[in-house]
């Protein structure tokens, strides 16, 4: 691979639903234009490998339109510095990209939260959106028995997805009340096309036990997960499974608008009316904006993309749709808030952090995520924090808010390339 | 994805479609311990997006790829902790 530098008008940072809409816009704008992302292949998490499935034609559209577009497509390229300004690094298995931009779109997307319990680190737990976005990658699902848990509307979405490649979906265990899920579905009355997508779901999970205020307890086998505990708050039982789909809704991927220095409010990235941060000539849309949706993440895409692409009438166009999709936001905010019980999932053996493998125990002795990562070790390991973080935050209240490049495990070349520009710049 | 590819995964012959990402591979082959933890304990994938780790593997020799972010290529030599 080349290590010349390439230099873009406008670079945009994640390829799913909000980079697309964000690259498609600033490209036909005429814009040099260029959107990396980590996966083998763009589309995001939400239209990963999405062949038959409840988001293809979306899917399908928005990847031709990419194509057609003209921008630049750099796939299985991880962001992991930003050594100098309007300059970002990416690693990639043939080497390092180095990226020069003048405009830059931030579209990291969302992750799912995952929480400590007793047997979420055996094999076979697996986030329902991960073990989704597998199954459609060749992971063998067929015949396999599955409990789905946690909480959000994901839950469904990867429920009827595994369930059409063939897996037993034994239930479906949200954390929220029926009262709040009952609230959110009925608010969709006001959002056709979810509501559309929602009553798809009901179909195609006809059969299928969906509990509400349901959350599991903990999850037993010697080497791979074969049987989870499940409480309701008043009796407990147990679930044979194969698999345990098992994630509290999403997170913001804010490591890199963190490494930006883009201010973060309330847990997302704080953007003006245009998508714009607190960062010149950088914008943010989607998920790390709040959890809202692919929907919504498009419609965001597309603002900030056209205003990368100094279009901001057109941009202004779309603030009317938005606004309803922040509507949606909100909704999908109240009626998925994680219960307090949740906290009691874990308990002083549970281990919290999975790369380092330090219990909880040993982070109650801690006052902050600073002195837990010094004492413990706790999201020190492979994954950042990006898994332990969520559990700390919501545990003990703990905020993340450090970050340094490189912002993902790299190659040691990639690394001395990183060091070696910083001396000469 | 008629078309078929042929990994090695500890050393053992894995057939998947084109397109198949290593972790899908390893499953279809069987194995759902990709590697041990600090202290000992088989993890399997937990996020099957690329950001927990949990599912790194050694891959033509490389440490620490992320198994469900790559695609199998012909010829690709995969080691677990096993």
């Amino acid at each position: 691979m080349s290590s010349r530098r390439q230099g873009f008008a406008v670079l945009v940072v994640g390829a799913g639903p909000a980079g697309i809409a964000a690259a498609c816009a600033a490209a036909e704008a005429g814009q040099e234009t260029a959107v990396l992302d980590s996966s083998p292949w763009p589309g995001g998490q939400i239209w990963r490998g999405e062949e038959g499935g409840a988001g293809e034609r979306d899917a399908r559209c928005w990847m031709g339109r990419l194509k057609s577009s003209g921008a630049r497509v750099f796939c299985g390229a991880t962001a992991f510095a930003a050594p100098g300004p309007n300059r970002l690094l990416a690693e990639t298995p043939a080497g390092v990209l180095d990226l020069g931009w003048r405009r830059l779109v931030i579209a990291t997307g969302a992750r799912e939260l995952f929480l400590p319990f007793p047997g979420w680190t055996l094999p076979g737990v697996i986030g329902p959106g991960g073990l989704h976005a597998m199954a459609k990658e060749g992971w063998p699902v067929s015949g396999k028995r599955v409990v789905v848990a946690g909480s959000g509307p994901l839950l469904l979405a990867a429920a009827a997805g595994l369930k059409r490649l063939g897996a037993r979906v034994a239930l479906i265990a949200e954390q929220s009340p029926w009262r709040k899920v009952l609230r959110f579905g009925r608010g969709l009355l006001r959002h056709p096309r979810k509501l559309a997508q929602g009553l798809g779901l009901k179909a195609r999970l006809l059969g299928v036990p969906y509990r509400c205020s349901c959350w599991p307890v903990r999850a037993e086998g010697a080497d791979s997960v074969r049987r989870v505990a499940l409480t309701n708050g008043r009796r407990s039982w147990t679930e044979g499974c194969d698999y345990l789909a098992c994630a509290f809704h999403l997170e913001p991927n804010l490591e890199f608008p963190r490494l930006l220095g883009c201010a973060i409010e309330a847990g997302f990235v704080r953007v003006g009316q245009f998508q714009e941060t607190t960062v010149e000539n950088v914008w943010c849309a989607g998920e790390p904006t709040g959890i809202g949706g692919a929907d919504c993440a498009v419609v965001e895409g597309a603002i900030a993309g056209l205003a990368a692409a100094g279009l901001r009438e057109r941009a202004r166009a779309l603030f009317r749709a938005r606004a309803s999709w922040h509507d949606f936001r909100a909704a999908l905010r109240d009626a998925f808030e994680l219960r307090a019980e949740l906290r009691q999932m874990s308990t002083a053996d549970t281990l919290v952090c999975r790369c380092e493998d330090v219990p909880r125990r040993e982070l109650e002795a801690c006052e902050s995520w600073t002195e837990a990562k010094l004492r413990t070790r706790c999201g020190m390991g492979a994954c950042q924090g990006r898994v332990c973080g969520a559990g700390a935050r919501f545990l003990f209240g703990w905020e993340n808010e450090s970050i340094r490049p490189p912002l993902f495990p790299v190659n040691l070349a990639s690394l001395a390339r990183e060091a070696g520009d910083c001396k000469t710049a | 994805m008629a078309e078929v590819v042929t990994i090695s995964v500890n050393e053992r012959p894995v057939s998947v479609p084109a397109g198949t990402v290593v972790a899908a591979a390893l499953a279809w082959a069987g194995i759902g311990r990709f590697h041990r933890s600090v202290h000992g304990e088989w993890r399997g994938p937990l996020c099957g997006m690329g950001v927990c780790f949990e599912c790194r593997v050694t891959i033509n020799g490389q440490a620490h790829r992320r198994s469900c972010l790559t695609v199998c290529e012909p010829g690709m030599e995969v080691r677990t902790d096993e």
